[in-house]
Formats: C-alpha cells, sequence, structure tokens
C-alpha cells in the first residue's frame, strides 16, 4: 500500500468523527429553535388559558324598592342611578354576618368585583318589574379571588405574603360550602373595552381598532402595491435612473426599522396634515407605509411567475399592452399577490412599535366607531396590560397574546390553502 | 357633506359617468355597426374615458384641498388670537393651539371654557364648517363638469383606449412613485426635526457626551433640570443586546441553514422549516412579553443562584430572546445563499474524498461567504431597529456598561419612551427622539446598503 493511501486511513477515524460531530451541531441547533419555539407557547398558554374562565359568586340580593331609591314606575334615568350599591352590600352582610371591623368591612365589600352593582343595574333596567323581589344573582368576584381561585395565591403562605387574609379565606370557605362560588366561562374578555379592573377588562375595543386599522392599510396598500409592482414588472423601462432609485428604495424601505415609519407618522401625518392622532385612520397610513414593499416585493414574484407565452398569445391576437398586462397576467398573478398581501397584512397585524409613537397607546374603554375614533390595537393592548402589576392581567395578556396568534395563524393559513389551491406551476 | 359622503357621491358619479359614456358612444356608432367597428376603441374605454374626466380632477383637487385644510385653518386661528397670546414664545403659542383645537374637538368641554378660547374654538369650528361646504361644492361642481366634458370627448374618432391607458399607467408611476416619496418623508421628518434639536444641544455633546438624563426643566428655577443628551449610553446599550442577539441568532442560524439545507431529509425539512417560519411570524410585543415575564426573571433567579447579582431588565434577558426572534430571519438568508451554490462545486469536492462537513466548512462556506455576511448585517441591522423587546424587556436607565447581567438602555427604548409621554412637541426632549431616529435611520441605511449590494453582487457571480 502507497504511504498516501496510509496518511488518509489513519486519519478517517479522526475525520468522520469530525464530521459527526458537525452534524450534531446542526441539528442540535435546529432542536434548539424548535425548543425555544415550544417553550415560548407552553409559556404563553400555560399563563394564559385560566383567563377563559372568570370566578363568580351567587348573592341573594332584595332588589327592595326603598333601599334602591327608586318604584317600579322610575324613569329609566332614575333607574339608571338608583343605590345598588347598598343592595350588593346588604346581601353580602346577610352572607357573611357579623363584620364590624373597618378593615374587614372594606374586604368584604372588594368580595365581588366593582361590576356587581352594574350587571343588578342591567337586570333592573332591563325588566324594571324586578323591583320588590328577591333575586339569587351570579355576580363577578373581584380578581384577587379569582386569582385565588385559580390556584395562584397559595393558602399555606404567612398571612402577610398572600393578597388574601385569613378572615377573607374563611368567607370564602364558607361560600364555597354553600356552592356559592363558580367558574364560568369569561365572556367579558371578548365582550367589552379595556378596564382598571383586570376581571372586567376585554379585548373588544382593542380588536375591533385593529380591524378598523387592517381595514384602512388593506384598502390602501393592496391597490397601490399591486399598481406600482405592475409598473415595475411590466411597464418600467429598462436601465432606467428613476426606476432604478424605485426599486432601491422599495429593498430599502423593507428593511428600515418599524419605529422610523412611527416617527414619520409623528411628523408628517399628525403635525404636518393633522390627522388626527390615535385613529385608525394614522394608523392605518402608517401601516401602509410599511407593509407596501413587503406586497410590492411578492407582488412582483408573482408576475414574474407568468410565463412570457401568455403575454405573447395575448399581445398576437391585437390585445394592446396594457389590455394583455390587465386581463391575462394580472388575473393569472392574483393568487400569488393575495398571499403576499394576507402575509403583509399579518405583519401589520402584529406591529407595534410605530403605533406607539402615533399615540395609540391611549387608555380606551369604547369601542371605537371609525376610523378617526381614538382606538387601541390588540398587539398595542397586549403591551400596555403587560405593564400592569396584578397577576390577572399577566392572565388576560397572555389570553391576548393567544387571540392574536389564532388570528395570525388562520390568516397564515389562509395564505397556504391560497397557494397551494390556485398557484399554477408552468 | 362628509369625506365620506363626498366620496361615495364620487363613486356613485363614477358609475353613472361609465354607464353614459359607453351608450353614447354606441349611439354614436353607425345604427349598421352596432358593435361598434367604427368607433376607434371598445365601447367600454369611452365609459372609462368620461370617468378619468368625472373623477380624477376632483380627487386631485378633494385630496390637495383636505391636505392643507387643517394647516390653514390652525395658522388662521392663531392669527386671530388676541395678541398677548401672539407674543408669547413659540411652544406656548403651540400649547394655546392645541388647547383651542382640543376644545374644538369636544362640544362638552366647549360649553364651559374660557371666553376667549371658546371664541377661537368656535371661530375655528365655523371656518373649518365653510371649508368644508366649499369643498363640497368645488369637488362635486368639478366633477360634474368633468362628465360633461368627458361626454363631448365621446366620438368615434377619439382614441379612447390611448387615452385612458396613459392615464392608467400615470397612475401606476404615481403608486410605484410612493416608495420614494416615503423615503423623502421619512429623510425630512427626522432631518428637520434634528435639526431643530442640533440648534438647542451641540452635535458633538450628543455624540460624544456620555451622560443621557433628558429630564428638561418644567420652571428655570428647578434644581437639576438640565437635561444632558449625550447618546453614548444609548449606543453602547445598543450595540451590546444587538451583540448579544447576534451571538444566538448567527450560529444557531447559520447551522440550522446548513442542516437543512445540506443533511436534512425532505421529511424532516417539510416540518422544521415552517416551524421556523412560525418562529418569524410571531410579532415582536409577544417576544417582549416572553422576555420580561418568563426569561428575565428566569436569568435572575439562575443568576443568583450561582452568586452573581443579576438587574431585573438585564441586558441578556433582552439579547437573548432577540436572538431568538433572529434566527429564522438568519437561516432563511443563509438558506437562500447556500442554495445558491453550484451543485458542480460541491460534486468537485466530493469527487476529491471530501466529507460532507469538510466540503461544507471550506467549498461552500467560502463561497458563499459575501452572502453570508450580507445575511449577517441584515441581521444586525434588524437586531438594533428592534423596538418592543428592548421596551418591554431592558431597562430605562443610561448606565455605560458592557456587562450583559446590568440593566442597559437602547436607542430605540428611549425614542419610546421620549415621545410617549405627555409633552409638547418642540421641547428638546421629544426633538432628541428625532435624533436618536435619525442616528438610527442612517445606521440602519448604511447596514441595508452595505448588505444588499453585497448579496445582489454575490447572487450574479452564480447565475
Amino acid at each position: 500500500m502507497s504511504t498516501t493511501t496510509e496518511r488518509v486511513k489513519a486519519t478517517l477515524g479522526k475525520r468522520y468523527a469530525r464530521e459527526k460531530r458537525f452534524r450534531f451541531y446542526g441539528l442540535a441547533s435546529i432542536a434548539l429553535s424548535i425548543l425555544f419555539l415550544v417553550i415560548l407557547l407552553a409559556d404563553i398558554i400555560g399563563k394564559g388559558y385560566p383567563a377563559f374562565t372568570s370566578t363568580y359568586i351567587k348573592l341573594d340580593v332584595q332588589l327592595d324598592a326603598q333601599t334602591l331609591g327608586v318604584s317600579a314606575d322610575s324613569t329609566p334615568e332614575q333607574l339608571r342611578t338608583a343605590n345598588y350599591n347598598t343592595v350588593v352590600q346588604n346581601s353580602l352582610n346577610t352572607l357573611i354576618p357579623g363584620v364590624t371591623e373597618r378593615k374587614e368591612k372594606k374586604a368584604l365589600k372588594s368580595l365581588v368585583s366593582g361590576d356587581a352593582q352594574y350587571e343588578l343595574q342591567r337586570r333592573v333596567m332591563d325588566d324594571p318589574t324586578l323591583i320588590g323581589t328577591n333575586q339569587s344573582v351570579w355576580v363577578l368576584a373581584d380578581d384577587d379571588i379569582d386569582t385565588y381561585y385559580k390556584g395562584n395565591i397559595d393558602r399555606t403562605l404567612p398571612e402577610g405574603d398572600r393578597r388574601i387574609k385569613d378572615f377573607q379565606l374563611t368567607w370564602l370557605d364558607k361560600l364555597e360550602a354553600d356552592g356559592r362560588i363558580e367558574s364560568q366561562f369569561n365572556t367579558i374578555f371578548f365582550t367589552r373595552g379595556d378596564s382598571r379592573e383586570p376581571e372586567e377588562a376585554g379585548i373588544l375595543s382593542a380588536l375591533i381598532g385593529s380591524f378598523y386599522t387592517l381595514l384602512v392599510t388593506l384598502s390602501l396598500s393592496f391597490p397601490i402595491g399591486v399598481a406600482a409592482a405592475l409598473y415595475l414588472e411590466e411597464f418600467a423601462p429598462k436601465n432606467n435612473f428613476w426606476v432604478d432609485l424605485i426599486e432601491v428604495n422599495i429593498n430599502n424601505l423593507a428593511a428600515v426599522p418599524s419605529i422610523v415609519f412611527g416617527l414619520l407618522g409623528l411628523a408628517v401625518f399628525i403635525q404636518l396634515f393633522g390627522v388626527p392622532r390615535s385613529a385608525p385612520l394614522v394608523g392605518g397610513l402608517v401601516l401602509t407605509l410599511m407593509t407596501l414593499p413587503t406586497i410590492i416585493i411578492a407582488a412582483r414574484a408573482a408576475l414574474r411567475a407568468v410565463p412570457p407565452s401568455i403575454r405573447e398569445g395575448a399581445l398576437g391576437i391585437g390585445a394592446s399592452k396594457t389590455q394583455t398586462v390587465f386581463q391575462n397576467v394580472l388575473p393569472l398573478a392574483m393568487p400569488g399577490i393575495l398571499t403576499g398581501t394576507i402575509i403583509g397584512m399579518a405583519q401589520a397585524l402584529g406591529e407595534t412599535a410605530p403605533l406607539l409613537m402615533i399615540g395609540m397607546i391611549a387608555f380606551i374603554m369604547d369601542v371605537p366607531s371609525s376610523v378617526t375614533s381614538p382606538s387601541t390595537v390588540l398587539p398595542v393592548q397586549i403591551y400596555l396590560w403587560s405593564d400592569s402589576p396584578e397577576r390577572a392581567f399577566t392572565e388576560r395578556t397572555s389570553a391576548a397574546i393567544m387571540v392574536l396568534l389564532a388570528f395570525l395563524v388562520s390568516m397564515n393559513l389562509l395564505a397556504v390553502i391560497l397557494r397551494k389551491r390556485f398557484e399554477r406551476r408552468w | 357633506m362628509s369625506t365620506l359622503g363626498i366620496l361615495l357621491t364620487l363613486m356613485l358619479l363614477a358609475a353613472f359617468s361609465y354607464y353614459i359614456g359607453r351608450k353614447r358612444s354606441l349611439a354614436l356608432a353607425t345604427p349598421a355597426k352596432r358593435d361598434g367597428n367604427d368607433l376607434h376603441s371598445l365601447p367600454s374605454y369611452y365609459g372609462y374615458l368620461v370617468v378619468v374626466w368625472a373623477v380624477i380632477p376632483a380627487l386631485l383637487v378633494f385630496a390637495l384641498w383636505s391636505t392643507l385644510e387643517t394647516p390653514l385653518l390652525t395658522s388662521n386661528m392663531r392669527s386671530h388670537l388676541p395678541a398677548e397670546y401672539q407674543d408669547k414664545s413659540a411652544d406656548e403659542l403651540s400649547l394655546t393651539t392645541n388647547r383651542v383645537l382640543n376644545l374644538a374637538r369636544d362640544p362638552a368641554q366647549l360649553a364651559t371654557a374660557d371666553p376667549i378660547f371658546k371664541a377661537a374654538a368656535e371661530d375655528y369650528l365655523q371656518m373649518q364648517s365653510m371649508s368644508q361646504t366649499i369643498k363640497t361644492i368645488l369637488v362635486l361642481a368639478l366633477a360634474i363638469a368633468g362628465v360633461f366634458i368627458g361626454l363631448r370627448h365621446v366620438k368615434p374618432k377619439t382614441r379612447a383606449r390611448n387615452q385612458v391607458e396613459r392615464v392608467v399607467q400615470f397612475i401606476m408611476i404615481g403608486c410605484a412613485s410612493i416608495a420614494i416619496l416615503t423615503t423623502v418623508g421619512i429623510v425630512f421628518s427626522v432631518l428637520i426635526e434634528s435639526y431643530r434639536f442640533f440648534g438647542q444641544v451641540p452635535a458633538t455633546e450628543f455624540l460624544f457626551g456620555t451622560h443621557w438624563s433628558p429630564q428638561t426643566a418644567l420652571r428655570a428655577d428647578q434644581a437639576g433640570s438640565s437635561g444632558s443628551f449625550g447618546a453614548v449610553p444609548l449606543f453602547v446599550g445598543t450595540l451590546l443586546i444587538s451583540a448579544i442577539a447576534l451571538l444566538i441568532a448567527v450560529p444557531l442560524g447559520l447551522m440550522s441553514a446548513i442542516y437543512l439545507s445540506e443533511y436534512a431529509g425532505p421529511k424532516l425539512r417539510a416540518y422544521a422549516k415552517p416551524a421556523m417560519e412560525i418562529l418569524a411570524g410571531i410579532p415582536t410585543v409577544v417576544y417582549g412579553f416572553f422576555a420580561a415575564l418568563t426569561v428575565a426573571p428566569f436569568i435572575r433567579t439562575l443568576g443568583e443562584a450561582m452568586g452573581l447579582s443579576v438587574a431585573s431588565e438585564s441586558a441578556l434577558a433582552a439579547g437573548l430572546v432577540m436572538g431568538i426572534m433572529i434566527i429564522p430571519f438568519m437561516s432563511s438568508l443563509s438558506d437562500d445563499v447556500i442554495n445558491a451554490v453550484p451543485q458542480s462545486m460541491r460534486d468537485g469536492s466530493y469527487g476529491m474524498g471530501a466529507t460532507k462537513s469538510e466540503t461544507i466548512k471550506q467549498v461552500i462556506l467560502p463561497a458563499a461567504l459575501p452572502g453570508i455576511v450580507g445575511a449577517f448585517l441584515l441581521a444586525a441591522s434588524r437586531a438594533i431597529g428592534e423596538t418592543m423587546i428592548v421596551v418591554m424587556a431592558a431597562g430605562l436607565a443610561a448606565n455605560m456598561t458592557i456587562n450583559p447581567l446590568e440593566a442597559v438602555t437602547t436607542v430605540t427604548v428611549q425614542i419610546v419612551t421620549l415621545l410617549t409621554g405627555d409633552q409638547e412637541f418642540d421641547s428638546a426632549k421629544t426633538l432628541a427622539a428625532f435624533a436618536l431616529g435619525l442616528s438610527l435611520f442612517i445606521v440602519t441605511l448604511i447596514l441595508n446598503v452595505v448588505a444588499l449590494h453585497i448579496v445582489r453582487k454575490y447572487r450574479e457571480q452564480y447565475d
């Protein structure tokens, strides 16, 4: 055997070991990335799923006309301002008798959420004949009680270290023994706007705000993006200074940090043109500028995928250039363009930073009614809630993230399905 | 009429113009050739021609008026304020302006307001409604006049198709130019405000100063109120967090890309690639939440167990999560460049008896190096400009340190903090945000341009 072969043979074991190690590094980095993904999702879901239920307490209320200060034929305005607070307090006092100390009295009152009296108000206003009757009503518990029932307050801790004291625990044990405590599906989370009280906070106003913002974004960025892509791909002269400048700009804008777009929105749209602050309109305008590069790049790729034979065929039977493009090329490229648009919209839905700049971080309780009313969007709501120290808000933040991710996943799935079903390969 | 009302009316008018324009062209055509054979264009193009005449001038006027309306109305209102308000400083004048504008927006406040402001706000409202009326009349009149002019152009000889196609082409050019306008808008908005900032704070102090505390005085006699705007601690903080992120993202992303493109079977690829894409599709606010509430406490406990003192908003937590966010970005960019290396180079290497890893390390990676450098630069630009993760997980105090266990702040965090509070627009504090934005824009612009240039140049080599 020659010496070369021997030398190769001698190092072969080492080389194979190195090969194996390298392979392992590759596999490990993929596994690590996926592990991060799993940990992230598990963390969010683990924190967020309890938010979909809330703890309710059953109260026996006496809707006594005298306590309320109204009668059966009061006006709705009188019914609205009636003294429901005392009714709730009375029923709590009968449930847990013998509370005299001031601190305990206060704690007793905050056993139920501030929403309890409004719950009574809604019921009475719906049906004034309830006045004078005794009712059993499930009312929302306070967020601390809710947190306790979700197992996030450990009763074995020393009393000073937990938010629920021993006397409150004895009340709760009594209420539970009476079957007065129940966990119900948290509809409030989906039907109300933001609130300072975690148990009353919901994502509806943020969802509607996101909807309006995306509506503005879509209705501007889709036509503009498609028109720009058509021009650049089909009509633009080659080797023209302006066309090259446009292309460089588009590629560049795709990589500009999103917060810079927020600065643009603040300085140009709000300061210069006087578009109302915090409104979906200005949010949509900023997001349009951000998503345009994505849509243009995707639309150009889709247009490029249409084979030249289609164009030649149309031109050959006498169609003009514009007719060819609009009646033959564009329809064939549409699935690809739509896919790109949906991905762009998904990006816009998750975007937060530029919207902070243009004032969409206001505390919004009301559901926005138009594209110019103050509103917030889902990711910003998540950001706002994540700042709140209460455990119940952490829970709701995670739940809101789950909702946001659900929207993003369904949008991306739609894009994938669209691509699979309609994409043609030539 | 409201803005929406005007737009809807214009749309209706457009539909109507199309209909009569088309009908008119058919009526004009010789009865024997009703198919439109003696018309220059198809009948529908005559319809579009009328639409163009009716809608485009009206829309242009509408857009121009709407853009200029608010600034003009505001300056008009300002000039009508009593002299005592006019003489005050620019800051106070803008404060007064905002007060009046807020009154004008909220009728409940208006009733109980100070008479001077009330008069100004009512004046403003009146001018606004007058402007709206004139706008409505002007736009609709233009549109209707447009219909008539358009109809006069409907003749068999009119080259309707060519004219319409030309208009379409101009619209497309306009849409494509928005990209340029956006860049110009960004440059101008940050440049102008930065220029004003550098009028108050010298550029050298901003670029080389090592003390950042942007609290400016509310009153002149306040103690400790002179803001200092030395941005070096922010640059250091940004670089520290980005470096941690890249330290995680680059090896992991690159190795994943190598494994996926060179080793993985179709089955693994079918699952691993979408999983990576999910990682890329998660909004940054979610990463920020994860960093602030899970990773940071975890690192703190871990550090304390090892006897280290870890800040609760350590740079490490923010950098680590940012790194996770950038992995898929890095991996998909590297995947592209690795796949662009021609198969013949691999085959050559295998033919010489090299193992797969030797081929990758000694042939493919050197060949793909420019592309990988480009990907690295793009990832760096991403890390520097990333906002939400650092806003939620990094600190606010401007410490100048390179210890990853301490809290640092970044350029983007400061922009957000400076601009989300309640303050006037013209103070040095808000203007500082634009100066920071300018430096951020310049740095990412350079990184992007260089990276895109490298990537493109390299791609052409093997095509």
